[in-house]
């Protein structure tokens, strides 16, 4: 379903990502871990076709999405569903206008009707644990972790082939973030949702990974099954995961 | 040298982004509830600014005219003199210089937020492109409602000239009118609301590419509001300029 192959990118002289190569086939769950800054926000929006690497490529479906632009770009991403880091909630709209949005812009097509959008969001916001009572919120209004559980529910909202997650749970209390990942595994086994994580919360990752990563100085240092990467023997990777598992 | 490239390099890249929205302003889907709404912000938001200055615009200027004209006992063209500098020069260039500073500047900041907060990225990651969505309808909305602001100008301020020039100066009536008929031509408005069009499309184009291209945070936001407000008032200088030069001539 995504490819990525031998992917680079530098802003600048700061070096970002040096040969990236990964895949994830349909209905899987890929998680990428990593520090803070190592670059996993940059690879996670190459795959969407929000930054254009300076070397290597991405496909999605067959397609090499990190060569389109323009209007074959846009269509692109109607696969797609992306929550982002910080939310990124539209401020000037409200929580109903901002779950609604990726259906009331659909082409008219597949549009669909008032009553059944509205049904739709707010099946959506039940999912992340939100009540009616959030609908005529402004963004401004809500606490971080319900803009991200907003945010959770936007991105969900159309039924997207592809879900990227950029740190879904971080800012959420532990029985949310259960929730969360509950949602993730459920997507992938009910929805067949292709779905890429990021993450910092371990525990997590391995609960819902098929395959992980650890994004390290512009490589993956471990790839492979959360087994496998478990058991790797990269000095950083260890270090990375001893922190938690220390603690079991 | 490295910053009149780099200046050089941010026009090319705001003429390309200008064709882009060109391309996306013709291409469905044709979102009429945005253009209508931000036709009221920038059009019946800026109303009040835009007739206060042409009521004070029109007052002063037929004040000084007066002043000027009376040395060679020609007070009755006061109303003419108005008009005409109205329609052809005041009128286009003082609405285009508020506007700029009124919904110009709210629309840099407006797309710079939303930008370095990523609510850009947003829109595109679902399927919807944000110059068709957002830029388009301001641009659009721009170019209607700089000549009908203009208009207002134009209608305000005469009438400013007319309550200062009959009953403050005590021109008789009859010649101020008589004078304005004679003095203007249906094209001397015309001259002015195609400048009008033109300042829009320069000023809608400029706030909005210092609004996407916005980076650096609330700073970075902050900084291209003010080069977006200076960038457009030289602009709107420098056409007027050209576009007068290129109508009259020396
Ligand atoms: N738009 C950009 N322009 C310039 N540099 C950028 C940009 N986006 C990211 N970077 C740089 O790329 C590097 C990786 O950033 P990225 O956001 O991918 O980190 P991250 O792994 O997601 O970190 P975190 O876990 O803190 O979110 C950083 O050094 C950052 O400064
Ligand atoms: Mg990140």
């Amino acid at each position: 379903m995504i490819e990525v192959e031998d992917l680079w990118k530098s802003f600048g002289t700061n070096q970002v990502l040096k040969g990236i190569t990964l895949s994830i086939p349909k209905g899987q769950t890929y998680v990428v871990l990593g520090g803070s800054g190592s670059g996993k926000t940059v690879l996670m929006k190459h795959v969407i076709g929000l930054f254009k690497p300076d070397r290597g490529l991405v496909r999605v479906n067959g397609v090499e999405i990190s060569r389109l632009d323009g209007k074959p770009l846009t269509d692109a991403r109607q696969l797609f569903g992306m929550v982002f880091q910080g939310a990124a909630l539209f401020d000037s709209m409200t929580v109903f206008e901002n779950v609604a949005f990726p259906l009331t812009e659909k082409g008219w097509r597949d549009r669909k009707s008032p009553d059944e959008i509205r049904a739709r969001v707010v099946e959506k916001l039940e999912v992340v644990d939100l009540g009616e009572e959030v609908l005529n919120r402004w963004p401004s209004e809500l606490s971080g972790g319900m803009r991200k559980r907003v945010a959770l529910a936007r991105a969900l909202v159309s039924d997207p082939q592809v879900v990227l997650y950029d740190e879904p749970t971080t800012g959420l209390d532990p029985i949310t973030t259960d929730y969360v990942d509950q949602m993730i595994l459920h997507a992938k086994q009910k929805l067949q949702i292709t779905s890429m994580v990021i993450s910092h919360d371990i525990a997590s990752a391995f609960k819902v990974a098929d395959r992980m990563a650890v994004l390290y100085d512009g490589h993956l240092a471990a790839e492979g099954t959360p087994e496998e990467v478990r058991r790797s023997t990269d000095p950083f990777v260890q270090r990375f995961l001893s922190t938690w598992f220390a603690k079991q | 040298m490295r910053r009149l490239q780099a200046a050089l390099e941010d026009f090319g890249r705001m003429i390309l982004f200008a064709l882009e929205v060109v391309a996306w302003a013709v291409r469905p889907p044709f979102r009429l509830e945005l253009v209508v709404a931000q036709m009221a912000f920038i059009g019946v938001g800026s109303a009040f600014i835009v007739g206060a200055t042409g009521l004070s615009a029109g007052m002063v200027f037929a004040l000084q005219m007066n002043y000027a004209l009376k040395q060679f006992a020609a007070e009755g063209y006061v109303g003419g003199s108005v008009a005409f500098s109205l329609a052809r020069e005041l009128s286009p260039v003082f609405t285009a210089l508020m506007v700029t500073g009124r919904a110009g500047s709210a629309i840099a900041t407006e797309l710079g937020t939303m930008r370095v907060t990523e609510q850009i990225d947003a829109m595109e990651s679902m399927a919807v492109n944000p110059i068709q969505y957002l830029v388009v309808p301001r641009i659009i909305a721009a170019i209607v409602m700089f000549p009908l602001l203009t208009m207002l100008f134009n209608v305000i301020g005469y009438a400013g000239g007319f309550v200062m020039g009959v009953y403050v100066a005590r021109i008789p009536i009859g010649p101020f009118l008589e004078h304005t008929r004679e003095f203007m031509d249906p094209a001397d408005i015309l001259h002015g609301l195609y400048k009008a069009v033109v300042f829009g499309a320069i000023v809608s184009v400029i706030t909005t590419w210092r609004g996407y291209a916005a980076a650096g945070g609330a700073k970075g936001v902050g900084e291209g509001t003010t080069r977006a407000v200076v960038m457009s008032s030289i602009a709107v200088l420098l056409a007027d300029y050209v576009i007068t030069f290129i109508s009259v001539g020396t």
